[in-house]
């Protein structure tokens, strides 16, 4: 099979590039690796209008072919052909904001001086036009020597004339970049683009209306960060009320597909495996999935209405005294939703140190596979009433334990700047984007894509390690009289581990768990249940009973607490330790966090439990 | 007058920029978002209450977020000037 087209999506960050790639693949995307770095790779399917497929990736933004991040040197290396693995594009699309022409122009000429086929998407027109400018397609085009194409993105306005120009300019040849493009100064690529933008612009008002209203209160120093914490709190009350309703019907299904297993299987050790270890276990997980895709709604939300880069601004303040920018705030708050594409984000971070101090704090941000832990216990045990006039004390609880793993990440940020990441603060600098209402799709294919990584953690790594704990939960049988889950392989090992964590609270089942736990956070939900239903056997009637009501029964509130505290530090993730040792070349930093992070965890578990049972709780 | 000194929502312009007071890497970046002698320029917001945090103006058509010390580095002139 030969090759398709390839065409590369190139341009400023902020020009609307992900949108405009979302407009033309829809769900056709596949996202990978480029090989040896953490760069995402972003490709799609576009068929033109002769049903002639093209590949289309689109490239991380920049400013220059002047790379100053690593994701940088991926779209230069990329379109010179040089990107390992890759070929030299067939035809560069180049987004550029109409409302921004003269300065993204600038990197426009830049792009159509190396000779490519090259069209140019002057995206966002609409917006251009309600920030009271307008301009002429054709001037612009005459200038550049290019089609230049106006799109909306986010309405699929010019993407028929964008496809039909795109069948006109791959003409299935060989392409090749321009031997030796002449040499311009910085400043006299500057100057032609401004020449270029100030003739094509027909009328101009300057004025950024919307955006400039915005601002007023979302920079506002003091409303600002009210804005902000208010933000933050009803994502988290969000994360619970808004949850329950299809948590309870997942649930639901999860009940009836065990009720189902036993009544097609005879009783046996694959209907006990199947009921126990992958119903009962995978299924404790997903019904989780509702609060983890509300979660990345508010993030991507954050992200693709302008907004986060704001946040950046209003926590600059903040970050500076504990060493960092405000840039590290946005790997931070992506590692809300999962600390790897949060470590990953810190390739927008020049400054080394800065960067390994946020990759060191990135996991003590609460990432929502700890949601299912939490859930579970504050469910369990934290009773559903309201507080202070009108708050959810379950919310408030969840609230606190992002609050206390933020206020770990500060203090632990200053601590690593001080000793092993010692150096100076480096600067801020970083563009605002207009502020723009995302387009549902572009969240919808984002919510998708964040799923399907769910389901497929749910269906490999969690379902493989909860076969293997089943099955050492499960073997050798235990004489009556005797519990399994302390007569077996697994409980015996329970039994060793017991004996560092007994002083902090933890009881037998939580040692049980702490071990497959390592894989991912989430394990910890789907092994207590698999180890209840194995001991259910015994006796109770193993699906019946939901596991919270189980846990109630078994754990003391203080256990429960410290168990929390526990998981608001622990380093329990093995994708996390990976992707630090592949982004820091080595094990010394991924050693080094997973040792300070358990030391926190057991000191803070220990805190709340020794507090809360001086208290009486 | 510097850019921390401007008034804020004060259209100004940029009279001159004294690169030697950024690092290669922060004045290339500022030349990206299009900083240059003649463009204007406007101080919008100030960030943070505690202390002094970044500040957030408008160069050209775009909002951009900077250190007080890279504000520090750019020379700006109110009244009329050539608008880049």
């Amino acid at each position: 099979m030969t090759a398709l087209p390839l065409v590369a999506l190139v341009g400023n960050p902020n020009a609307g590039k992900s949108a405009l790639f979302n407009a033309l693949t829809g769900a056709r995307q596949k996202l990978g690796n480029y090989p040896g770095v953490t760069v995402e790779r972003k490709s799609g399917r576009l068929s033109l209008d002769d049903g002639r497929p093209l590949e289309i990736v689109d490239l991380p933004g920049t400013y220059s072919l002047d790379p100053t991040s690593p994701d940088e040197q991926v779209t230069r290396d990329f379109i010179l052909g040089k990107q390992a693995g890759e070929r030299l594009p067939d035809a560069l699309v180049i987004v550029v904001d109409a409302a921004n022409l003269q300065n993204h122009l600038r990197f426009a000429l830049e792009l159509i001086a190396l000779g490519l086929p090259t069209i140019v998407a002057l995206n966002m027109v609409d917006l251009a036009a309600r920030d009271g400018l307008e301009l002429d397609a054709n001037i612009l085009s005459r200038d550049l020597g290019v089609p230049v194409i106006p799109t909306v993105a986010v309405r699929k306005r010019g993407l028929d004339h964008l496809r039909a120009e795109l069948d006109k300019i791959i003409t299935g040849g060989p392409v090749a970049l321009r031997p030796s493009p002449d040499e311009k100064s910085f400043d006299a690529v500057r100057d032609e683009a401004h020449r270029i933008a100030r003739a094509a612009i027909v009328r101009e008002t300057p004025s950024r209306r919307l955006t400039a209203a915005v601002d007023r209160i979302a920079l506002h120093p003091v409303m600002g960060l009210v804005f902000l914490l208010a933000l933050l709190f009803v994502m988290f009350q969000a994360v619970f009320s808004w949850a329950s309703v299809p948590a309870d019907i997942l649930e639901g299904w999860v009940t009836a597909l065990g009720t189902a297993v036993t009544a097609i299987l005879p009783p046996g050790i694959v209907h006990d495996f199947l009921l126990e270890g992958v119903v009962g276990g995978v299924g404790a997980v997903i019904v989780f999935l509702p609060q983890i895709l509300i979660l990345f709604f508010f993030i991507l939300m954050l992200e693709a209405t302008g907004y986060m880069a704001r946040a950046a601004f209003m926590m600059d303040g903040i970050m500076a005294r504990v060493g960092l920018s405000g840039r590290a705030f946005i790997p931070l708050l992506s590692s809300f939703a999962c600390a790897v594409p949060g470590i990953m984000a810190t390739r927008t971070i020049s400054d080394p140190k800065d960067r390994l101090t946020t990759i060191l704090i990135a996991p003590l941000m609460t990432c929502s596979a700890r949601l299912p832990v939490y859930g579970l216990i504050i469910a369990a045990f934290i009773p559903a009433r309201t507080v202070l006039g009108g708050i959810g004390l379950q919310g408030l609880i969840l609230f606190l334990l992002y609050v206390a793993g933020i206020v770990g990440a500060m203090v632990a940020a200053l601590a690593l700047r001080l000793t092993v990441a010692k150096g100076n603060s480096s600067g801020f600098l970083m563009e605002m984007p207009k502020y723009q209402w995302p387009r549902p799709q572009d969240i919808l294919i984002g919510l998708w894509q964040r799923a399907v990584i769910f389901l497929k953690r749910a269906g490999t790594i969690i379902l493989a390690t909860n076969a293997v704990l089943w099955v050492l939960a499960s073997f050798p049988t235990a004489p009556a009289g005797v519990k399994q889950s302390e007569y077996s392989i697994a409980g015996r090992i329970a039994g060793g581990i017991n004996v560092l964590v007994e002083p902090i609270g933890f009881n037998r089942d939580i040692s049980l768990a702490l071990l497959p736990t390592m894989m991912a956070r989430e394990v910890a939900v789907s092994a207590i249940a698999t180890v209840y239903a194995i001991d259910a056997d015994q006796g109770e009637d193993a699906v019946s009973m939901e596991l919270g009501d189980r846990l109630k029964g078994r754990w003391s509130l203080p256990t429960a607490l410290a168990f929390l505290a526990w998981f608001v530090f622990a380093p329990q993730c093995i994708s996390t330790i990976a992707v630090t040792r592949r982004e820091t070349n080595g094990w010394k930093w991924p050693m080094f966090m997973v040792g300070y992070l358990f030391a926190l965890a057991y000191v803070a578990a220990g805190i709340t439990f020794w507090t809360a049972t001086a208290a009486g709780l | 007058m510097r850019l921390t000194q401007l008034p804020l929502r004060k259209p100004a312009y940029v009279d001159s920029i004294d690169w030697t007071l950024l690092s290669p890497a922060e004045g290339q970046r500022l030349r990206e978002y299009g900083l240059c002698e003649g463009a204007s320029v406007e101080a919008l917001h100030h960030g943070g209450i505690f202390g002094r945090g970044p500040l957030a103006c408008r160069i050209g058509r775009m909002t951009i977020a900077m250190r007080r010390h890279h504000a520090a580095a750019i020379e700006v002139r109110t009244g009329p000037g050539e608008d880049a």
